[in-house]
């Protein structure tokens, strides 16, 4: 399968700092010859490095807004987090309406893709009770975490695309249905409120290909939007989803969408991995579904958005208030939007080629270990002295990157010239 | 060849009691240990570890992989166990109130750390302690 990261490094940004290396939840970071890298295999694009990077060196990879012209005619599929951020917006069609003012030929909204895979999603655990508790698929980094992380939990993961997946295969149907053009003629375009998105499409888990064409960026659309949003003029009535679909953008959203109370909704990456590992340890037990997002407070919290997650989820929390519950979807032809392929385990963080090699490598990393400091410093460039370790075993760096190490090293050549 | 890792269990910080599983789990993850069976030791392991810390003071817990099997052994110099055969029995505890409350108690350790591994043995002496050894093949 395709292997993409969506999360890169800017090496002229990078001061080599290490607030980014002590802060990945996978450990993928490390820095040498002061400049930070990515383990790709090991990062899940969760976006934390660029929470925490105080030099903005690590970029996001998505695609310019101007990629709309690459394509005769284009749907835009805003991310329900699009409306959290503006002020006091009381009627979504504003932001439809200035989508198209912009330049997208037609808009599809995810939060309508929302509303179909909670439908589905409901009829699929009442039907498939066996399952429980089903792990939420909607957001990439989880996925990507349970996939080399919780091998156990893989068989839990709900076996639904996500809304943007949904939203993508319904408009294109639709826009091919009503221009007749081909289907490469048409651009799906996704607006996204994280850099993970943009990795699901380029390599996705769980489906053959994604549906859309491009990720542009919620903070790049913005700015854009304002001067075009007025509800006085040309108010098309474009609104194609309710409650349950737009609050699939803050934690808890998807989970009330099931209409059920027996659920857990973790959000921020460190609680969702303190959950995983209960569950994968039995300690949770007796739910029907666990709605995982990595990012604080939900999609809301996306590294591609503009607006704080806890002001843009009191802004969905005010937007809710004049609107239905759902609306109504058309699923009766829902094959489309099972995962089809199976979720193989990655175990990328295996130290050996069979059980007789790691556990001679697990002896010598735990020796090695035992003969740094255990200050966990992060000067060698590793978050902690045990990574370091793992390194050098691995053969990812030598003992000398250890600045302890380098001290007693220098010591003794300079006994050595001396004599 | 033989690996050997040993963990000393606090008996006073509750927060901290799990650690040793934990650590154990993504220890035998990077190690070609099939997944099935890391979580038997994981499950297996904090169920003994909680045990130490609420019924015997905390203690030492020593965990040996080979090729074949991993074994656990959890000794404690508790107050022991003065009828294994009904603290095996599901539903069988002694925990008292404040620790019921923190959701433990439920008698469910004994007989689930059985029901994950494939051996488990149990030598206590009264005033002196436990060894709870347990074994799961590969
Ligand atoms: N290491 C130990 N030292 C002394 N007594 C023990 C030890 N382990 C278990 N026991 C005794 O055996 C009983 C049953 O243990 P078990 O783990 O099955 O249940 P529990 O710890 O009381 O509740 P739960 O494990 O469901 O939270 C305990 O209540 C305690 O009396
Ligand atoms: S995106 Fe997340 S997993 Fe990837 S390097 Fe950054 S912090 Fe680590
Ligand atoms: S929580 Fe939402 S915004 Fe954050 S990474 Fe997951 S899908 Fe993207
Ligand atoms: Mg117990």
């Amino acid at each position: 399968m395709a292997k993409f990261n969506s999360v890169r490094l800017d090496s002229d940004k990078c001061m080599g700092c290490i607030n980014c290396i002590k802060r990945c939840p996978t450990q993928a970071i490390r820095v040498r010859d002061r400049k930070a890298y990515i383990i790709s295999d090991f990062c899940i694009d969760c976006g934390e490095c660029i929470r925490i990077c105080p030099h903005h060196a690590k970029l996001p990879v998505y695609d310019p807004v101007s990629v709309i012209h690459d394509f005769e005619y284009t749907v835009a599929l805003p991310a329900p987090t699009l409306y959290a951020q503006f002020n006091n917006l009381e009627d979504t069609d504003i932001v439809l309406n200035a989508l198209l003012k912009m330049g997208f030929d037609d808009v599809f909204e995810v939060s309508a893709g929302a509303e179909i895979v909670s439908e589905v999603s409901r009829k699929f655990i009442n039907a498939h009770p066996e399952g429980k508790p089903y792990i939420s698929t909607a957001c990439p980094s989880v996925v990507r975490l349970v996939r080399v992380r919780f091998p156990n939990l893989i068989e839990h993961l709900l076996p639904i695309s996500s809304p943007m997946d949904v939203a993508a295969i319904f408009a294109r149907r639709r826009a091919m249905e009503k221009t007749g053009l081909p289907a490469d003629k048409i651009g799906i375009i996704f607006i996204s409120p994280c850099p993970a998105k943009m990795t699901s499409v380029k390599a996705p888990i769980g489906i053959g290909r994604s549906e859309v064409d491009a990720v542009v960026a919620i903070k790049d659309i913005y700015p854009l939007l304002l001067p075009l949003m007025s509800d006085s003029n040309d108010n098309y009535d474009i609104a194609d989803s309710g409650k349950i679909g737009i609050s699939w953008s803050k934690s808890g959203g998807e989970a009330s969408g099931l209409l059920t109370d027996n659920y857990l909704a973790a959000d921020g990456i460190e609680n969702v991995i303190q959950v995983l590992e209960d569950l994968e340890d039995e300690k949770i037990s007796h739910l029907d579904f666990i709605e995982l997002n990595a990012c604080p407070g939900g999609c809301v919290g996306g590294t591609l958005t503009v607006e704080n997650p806890y002001v843009a989820r009191a802004k969905i929390n005010h937007l809710r208030k004049y609107m239905p519950v759902s609306k109504a979807h058309d699923v009766s032809d829902t094959n489309a939007i099972y995962l089809d392929r199976e979720i193989e385990y990655l175990p990328v963080f295996r130290i050996g080629n069979d059980m007789k090699d790691s556990i001679k490598k697990m002896a010598d990393i735990d020796k090695l270990q035992k003969r740094f400091p255990g200050l966990d410093c992060g000067a060698c460039g590793a978050p902690t002295c045990r990574a370091l370790a793992e390194d050098v075993i691995m053969g990812r760096a030598t003992e000398r990157d250890c600045i302890y190490f380098l001290k007693d090293y220098i010591g003794e050549s300079c006994n050595i010239s001396e004599k | 060849m033989n690996l050997e890792f040993t963990y000393t269990v606090d008996p006073d910080d509750f927060t901290r009691a799990g650690e040793a599983s934990a650590d154990i789990k993504k220890k035998l993850k990077k190690m070609n240990v099939p997944h099935e069976a890391v979580r038997k030791v994981a499950i297996a392991m904090y169920e003994g570890e909680i045990n130490m810390v609420i019924h015997a003071n905390g203690g030492i817990i020593t965990v040996f992989v080979n090729e074949d099997f991993i074994t656990m052994v959890l000794a404690d110099k508790g107050p022991g166990i003065p009828d294994v055969e009904k603290a095996m029995q599901e539903g069988f505890s002694t925990a008292p109130d404040n620790i019921r409350a923190l959701g433990f108690g439920a008698g469910m350790g004994l007989p689930n750390m059985k029901k994950y591994t494939d051996e488990m043995k149990i030598d206590t002496v009264i005033g002196e302690g436990t060894t709870v050894t347990m074994k799961v093949n590969l």
